[in-house]
């Protein structure tokens, strides 16, 4: 791929506003971004400072108000609901703060589900599995259920399962957030070997300055305007 | 130390975020007193059917028919027979002689108003005594048969259930007719669903010669019964038997009783199963749904009691209202709802008014309360137990 | 379909929960097959009525008798087939609670006149050879525990003591069955001869006639015809085909079973209300996995696909679980037979069923399915924390 010359990610003028019953708040203001391939962004700012909200863009999960957000050819804010579903699986990986993994399913189905809405037969996707919980450390609990998991371990499924599919871009909201230090840094060690040695575009919001010491670059994001200063 | 002012200060803030559940709490609700409202409905049919099959047997009257006879209409006395019966010892006097009434049991059919087909109604041949031995026979309109006429007076209830049988019409029997002149009530009992006429016109008409088919008789009081019955089976020219008419009404009516006994205890235990395994969701449910607040409930120091006690409490409120709705509604929609149906002993329709009494009534909101307890009893339990730190996290 | 395992882990995340929403759903459908088969047996004889039979009885009322040598004038008849009489012969056997129809016949006519009623030619023959020989139905026979050869003791409040005998006694000749499960196999049939010569009263009088026409359209035409032959004499005849006929007693109990099919019918639908509210409430409660499969791409309708199968898959468990567990009790046999002649599943009841069972399936999941499909992705995912 051109690792050089387009950004990957190219958000410009980009607003959001939510109805909260009669009122309209407008949590995103203009915002202009650009991400590269291979680049580790952290987005951080206050809480409703509307990082989550951004992010839910990018990953096609929600429609700007107005604006444009491009990743690769694909020019996301355009998609109909049913389009924005199939791009979704082929190009993003979502890792969530609590996890998000389905407690009846074991480790290995959870991150099986993305697979399930390829073409992969059955031992292509048990293939894709096993390479997935390797690159994370666990190569070994394939059938263990979450609740028998530490926080750390199932935040390690749960990147399993957002790589599983070799998607574009990988989004976090908050990774670390429920996880104490140890299993923190741990984490955040993994994302940056997916970043280094896999070349994987990572964009994490995260409120924590230790895990965006990890990133390779900072912006920040206060009452719907990102700036590369923090504000006072 | 349980307070009592605790466990209802815990069980009404468990109550009060009931609104909030609103959906799950009516439909459980209503699942209970639909379960409530049929099983009041079926109950209602076989008191119904019961009460109009004895409410009219007094001790005090005696029915004979032939010895081995199971109805009425395989029994056959001559009239010697019913001079001699009339003559036994224990029988009640009036100016007129003794209060006997000896009878003829035939069938017609008739179409049946509900349905449009035919239905084989019972007319019944009677002397006029038969009035003063039952006892409570009243015209509400029109007036007695004349004797010696082809005149019939009809019971209420088969006034209502049949075509043809209103005052001033008449009924065509094969070769006789017959004028509708009087239609009698009989306390909501069995002879409500018949037809009356003078024995001694019916006889000819049915080719019975001078015979009959049984002999009522009204006894000085219920003690003379045993006299008067073992005079008469102990009489060697005689081969008949002797019961009190509650008896006899009550031996009439079992196989339909039993019927829609057994059938109505069966479907009613389904139900309740049903009514059982919906009930205990709904509290399962409602439980889940609460973890987090139980969980603090019990982080901050109440016990175990509170937490069951509240639980219990909604499970049987809701069980309640529900069944107090049921009951209510069964009430109104089938109190005094009349049916008839055939009664295969003898062959015959028979008119009854559906009974909600006050005791089925109680036994229904008993039945809510008992699925209330059972429903909330385990969810409750389980509560309880609920590792709090586990459910202090869940969502 | 490899997406069964996500459908399990559906069903499996609250087991109490699916349980008991399986287990009012099972207890449901039994009660509605119940339901089917008492209906059945209270009115099924219309359903197997000879299209090509009518019944002749005493215009009055079906117990007054009819004088046997009607046979002849009815014979006559122009497009009559066939004659055959029964008679109700009341009997009992040790116990009134023991009921079960029982008649006499005249052997040949009467089973060339109901060919549903199979015997086989040994048995058909011994008959033909005993004066006091009976055929029983299977369904009585094995109620009874009889087998051929035995002697019957009978009683008969109606007629009362045969001529020269204490009481009335048959030889089991002949088992019968029925062509079809809703053929009657309770009754019992002995020999009109038999009957006639040992009877004290009322010689020469039978109950009814049954009558075969070669053209069934010409049913209506040849009743009447027949009752025109009898009109005005001493025994006045109403002729109606068999249908009819049967259609008339099941109105009769008609009020009862009316009200007890409504009644159960009510409680069928609330009990499946319930645990249609407890379905759809189970799949609003998991929004939020529903969320995190459509961040990873599956689509609104692969959700709803999903949705639906799972609620399904407890409605159909459940609704064929318990339609088969009553069939198999039903099947296993007739816990009244003194109240109801024939007792088994109907097959429309089966279908019906059935498709209540995929419905509930259908409504318990489709309406929350269709409202986790309008919320946004977004919202469903901030719910969890």
């Amino acid at each position: 791929m051109n690792a050089s010359s387009q950004p990957l990610v190219r958000i410009s003028n980009v607003t959001k506003t939510f109805k909260r019953g009669s009122e309209e708040i407008q949590v995103l203001a203009g915002l202009d971004l650009s991400v590269r391939e291979a680049e580790f962004l952290a987005l951080m700012g206050p809480s409703g400072s509307g990082k989550s909200t951004l992010l839910n863009l990018i990953g096609g999960l929600d429609r700007p108000t107005s604006g444009m957000i491009r990743i690769g050819e694909d020019r996301v804010d355009q998609l109909s609901d049913r389009q924005q579903a199939v791009w979704r699986a082929r190009h993003i990986g979502f890792v969530f703060q609590f996890y998000n993994l389905l407690p009846a399913l074991s480790a290995g189905r959870n991150v099986e589900l993305p697979l399930l809405l390829t073409d992969l037969d059955k031992a292509g996707r048990r293939q894709h599995v096993a390479a997935a919980l390797a690159a994370v450390g666990l190569p070994d609990c394939s059938r263990h259920f979450p609740r028998t998991l530490s926080g750390g371990e199932q935040q390690r499924v749960g990147i399993a399962r957002a790589i599983v599919t070799d998607p574009t871009v990988l989004l976090c909201d908050e990774p670390t957030g429920d996880l104490d230090r140890k299993s923190g840094d741990e984490i955040l060690t993994l994302l940056q070997t997916l970043n280094k040695d896999y070349g994987k575009t990572i964009i994490m919001v995260t409120h924590d300055p230790h895990a965006s010491a990890r990133a390779s670059r900072t912006v920040y994001l206060d009452k719907g305007r990102l700036s590369d200063n923090p504000s006072a | 130390m349980i307070r009592p002012a605790l466990l209802f200060s815990v069980a009404l803030f468990n109550l009060r975020s009931l609104p909030g559940r609103k959906a799950a709490a009516i439909t459980a609700a209503i699942g209970i007193a639909g379960v409530v409202g049929v099983l009041v409905g079926v109950l209602a049919i076989a008191r119904g059917f019961q009460r109009a099959m004895t409410v009219s047997g007094s001790p005090a009257v005696a029915v004979v028919l032939r010895s081995g006879a199971d109805s009425e209409m395989t029994s056959g006395l001559s009239r010697a027979d019913t001079r001699t019966i009339g003559d036994a010892p224990g029988v009640a006097r009036n100016y007129n002689g003794y209060i006997t009434s000896a009878e003829l049991f035939v069938i017609i059919n008739l179409p049946k108003l509900s349905t449009g087909t035919d239905a084989n109604v019972p007319l019944r041949g009677v002397e006029p005594g038969a009035f003063e031995v039952r006892g409570n026979i009243e015209i509400v309109q029109g007036r007695r048969f004349a004797t010696g006429r082809n005149e019939v007076i009809v019971g209420a209830g088969a006034a209502r259930a049949f075509a043809g049988l209103g005052v001033g019409q008449q009924i065509k029997v094969g070769r006789n007719v017959w004028d509708v002149v009087g239609i009698f009530t009989a306390g909501g009992g069995i002879a409500e669903s018949e037809i009356w006429a003078d024995t001694a016109v019916l006889q000819p008409a049915y080719q019975r010669d001078d015979n009959f088919q049984s002999v009522l008789v009204k006894l000085d009081s219920a003690a003379a019964f045993e006299e008067f019955k073992e005079s008469l089976t102990g009489n060697p020219k005689l081969n008949v038997k002797v019961l009190r008419q509650a008896d006899f009404y009550a031996e009439q009516s079992t196989a339909v009783t039993r019927f829609i006994t057994t059938i109505g205890v069966f479907i009613a235990s389904l139900m309740a199963l049903g009514a059982l395994f919906g009930a205990l969701n709904t509290m399962y449910s409602a439980v889940a749904a609460r973890t987090r607040e139980i969980a603090t409930l019990r982080a901050l120091g109440f016990g175990a009691s509170p937490v069951i006690f509240s639980v219990l409490l909604e499970s049987v409120l809701l069980s309640l209202l529900g069944g107090t709705l049921g009951a209510a509604a069964a009430y109104v929609l089938f109190d005094g709802y009349r049916a008839s149906t055939i009664n295969w002993q003898t062959f015959s329709q028979v008119t009854f008014a559906f009974n909600v009494s006050p005791d089925l009534l109680g036994m229904a909101i008993g039945f809510a309360t008992l699925i209330g307890i059972a429903g909330g009893l385990f969810p409750a339990i389980r509560a309880a137990r609920l590792p709090i730190a586990a459910g202090l996290r869940e969502s | 379909m490899k997406f069964l395992p996500l459908l399990w882990a559906g069903l499996q995340r609250r087991k109490l929960r699916t349980t008991l929403t399986f287990l009012s759903i099972f207890t449901a459908f039994m009660l509605f097959a119940f339901l089917g088969a008492i209906r059945e047996a209270l009115g099924g004889g219309v359903g197997m009525a000879g299209r090509d039979r009518l019944i002749v009885r005493h215009k009055v009322s079906l117990i007054q008798t009819l004088p046997e040598s009607y046979k002849a004038g009815i014979a006559s008849v122009e497009g009559v087939a066939a004659v055959c009489h029964q008679t109700w012969f009341g009997g009992i056997y040790q116990d009134p609670k023991n009921f079960f129809p029982n008649m006499p016949v005249e052997p040949a006519d009467f089973l060339a006149m109901f060919p549903e009623f199979v015997l086989g030619d040994a048995e058909k023959q011994a008959w033909l050879g005993t004066r006091t020989g009976a055929v029983v139905g299977r369904a009585t026979a094995e109620r009874f525990k009889w087998n051929i050869g035995d002697r019957i003791p009978i009683q008969s409040p109606i007629w009362g003591q045969p001529a020269g005998q204490g009481q009335w006694e048959f030889l089991i000749v002949g088992i019968y069955d029925g062509t079809k499960k809703a053929t009657d196999t309770s009754q019992m049939f002995f020999r009109y001869d038999y009957f006639e010569e040992a009877r004290q009263q009322m010689k020469g009088q039978v109950g009814w006639y049954t009558v075969r026409i070669a053209n069934p359209d010409q049913a209506a035409q040849i009743a009447a015809k027949i009752d025109e032959q009898f009109a005005n004499s001493p025994y006045e005849t109403k002729t109606e085909p068999e249908g009819a006929f049967a259609a008339g007693f099941a109105q009769q109990i008609g009020d009862i079973g009316a009200i007890m099919m409504a009644v159960v019918g009510a409680v069928f639908f609330t009990i499946l209300l319930v645990a249609g509210n407890t379905m759809a409430q189970s799949v609003r409660e998991r929004t939020a996995e529903l969320g995190v499969l459509k961040a990873m791409g599956y689509s609104n309708f692969l959700v709803l696909i999903l949705v639906l199968l799972e609620s399904s898959c407890i409605a159909i468990s459940g609704g064929f679980g318990g339609l088969g567990a009553a069939w198999l009790i039903i099947a296993s046999g007739n816990p009244i037979p003194g109240l109801l002649p024939v007792f088994y599943l109907p097959a429309n009841s089966i279908v019906t069923g059935a498709l209540f069972a995929v419905a509930l399936g259908i409504v318990a999941g489709a309406l929350p399915a269709w409202q986790a499909r309008r919320l946004k992705i977004s919202e469903a995912l901030r719910r969890v924390g």
